[in-house]
């Protein structure tokens, strides 16, 4: 069973749907024993990570994370559940990430021409061969929205980028944490593939 | 590669899509679910449902439709029509839907704009501007369906809507809307330039070079139409191609 971590973030539902529709069973929880007895667990988000992580903390979700990570359970982060995982961001200078990884959110630049938020779809480039990413080919296109992107410290980790105007930094891997800045389960039938991929692992 | 969408817009009344859709190999045209997802099958971007439903006692009907298409078609989709609180706006992203369009809302009470964006997120925040020519050549806001003139210049209204925490505007052009004679160029470049935000190019497709100039001179990122992909007079696959063929970058 998949846990969808639930601390109010607006896109949980969906995220809990994708699932149910590739026939794998997700609950939304902020139980702290659901969350670690499930065999995978996932971060959705969207919105702000100041927010986002007030809310983490007054549930204690937190700690419920460092513990899912410990135990190797495969994490996933969307969006802004991806930024989380991460050590600061440009949004909230004020308010540490959970810091599972190294590396920052950054804001993406004003006077590239290009609109802000980056919504749509977008291509991505396979690195490091990701297991997200098993059976999905090179210039696969995924569904994205947002404003503040990932600079990962360890380029090693990213599995796939996208370019808009700079090189962003579109899913991770380390160990069993797995992370995409795009919604998969958003992004049709190559959204829907990555998530089968992860129930897979 | 970033690319350009093209979306189709469903008017929905009483949960269910109107205007004739003509998708031949649909057993029912009305249903949201079957649309859309067809519509994710021929390649749209993502999809847009404006409920056209005039009282506003139906709500359930448009949660109990929200919650049914966001549990079978993956690709986003914006919500609009009568949605006028926070608290519409919790209903129906829960739900599953991605955006909210506002119009008249917002116009009334601004503030709408900006409590959605802090709590939400300025990415499900899409205010819809309704613009018609104005004899020195700019453009005023509408509101109520196109009824009233709110006396406000269009491309204020969208800086306004940006600095307020929108994600993007979704641009109506009142003067070219149904005659698919082509998107108004020149609003859609007024607004386009003056905000640096996503804006989508709506009313007035009729031809593929319209969409063409919508996303290049026009500097929409995204370009909306209804009938014209509804009775299969354009079909997606063949509109993103010839984008393609003429280097605006395309989803295919």
């Amino acid at each position: 069973m998949v846990a969808i971590i639930d601390y109010n973030a607006g896109n949980l539902k969906s995220v809990q749907k994708a699932f149910d529709y590739i026939g794998k069973k997700a609950i939304c929880t902020r139980d702290y024993h659901d969350i670690l007895n499930a065999d995978r667990v996932v971060l959705p988000g969207v919105g702000s990570f100041e927010y986002a992580i007030n809310e983490l903390r007054k549930y204690e979700l937190d700690k419920a994370i460092y513990e899912v990570c410990e135990k190797n359970i495969p994490f996933l982060g969307v969006c802004l559940g991806l930024q989380l995982l991460f050590e600061r961001s440009m949004e909230s200078p004020d308010v540490k990430g959970l810091s599972l990884l190294e590396g920052e959110i950054v804001r993406f630049p004003d006077d590239n021409n290009l609109k802000v938020p980056h919504i749509g779809w977008n291509s991505l480039e396979l690195h490091n061969d990701g297991r997200l990413f098993r059976g999905i080919d090179d210039g696969a296109f995924v569904y994205f929205v947002h404003s503040y992107y990932l600079r990962a410290r360890n380029e090693e980790i990213v599995t796939a980028s996208c370019d808009y105007g700079v090189n962003v930094h579109a899913s991770i891997e380390k160990d069993n944490i797995f992370a995409c800045q795009f919604h998969p389960e958003k992004s049709s039938t190559i959204g829907l593939k990555i998530l089968e991929n992860f129930t897979e692992i | 590669m970033h690319t350009k969408r093209i979306i189709p817009c469903l008017d929905v009344k009483d949960g269910r899509v109107v205007k004739g859709i003509n998708f031949v190999d649909l057993k029912d045209a009305g249903d949201p679910v079957s649309v859309a997802k067809a519509y994710d099958e021929a390649g749209a971007d993502e999809v847009v449902f404006l409920d056209i439903t005039a009282s506003s006692d139906n709500r359930d009907t448009v949660v109990d439709m929200v919650r049914a298409v966001a549990a079978n078609v993956f690709i986003p989709f914006t919500v609009g029509g009568g949605i006028r609180t926070v608290e519409d706006f919790k209903l129906l992203l829960r739900e599953g839907a991605d955006k909210i369009s506002i119009n008249s809302s917002a116009i009334d009470n601004p503030n709408l704009i900006s409590e959605a964006a802090s709590q939400f997120g300025s990415q499900c925040v899409v205010v819809a501007i309704d613009a018609k020519r104005r004899d020195d050549g700019g453009w005023n806001i509408y509101k109520h369906g196109g009824r009233i003139d709110c006396g406000i210049d269009a491309v204020n209204w969208a800086i306004e809507a940006e600095k307020r925490g929108a994600g993007e505007i979704l641009l109506t052009s009142m003067d070219c809307d149904g005659t698919k004679a082509g998107y108004d160029i020149k609003l859609t470049k007024a607004i386009s330039d003056a905000v640096s935000i996503p804006v989508i190019a709506s009313g007035g497709a009729g031809l593929k070079e319209h969409f063409y100039d919508a996303l290049t001179i026009g500097g929409a990122e995204a370009a909306l139409a209804a009938s014209l992909f509804h009775y299969k007079e354009l079909e997606i696959s063949e509109l993103k191609e010839y984008l393609r063929d003429r280097d605006v970058p395309v989803r295919l």
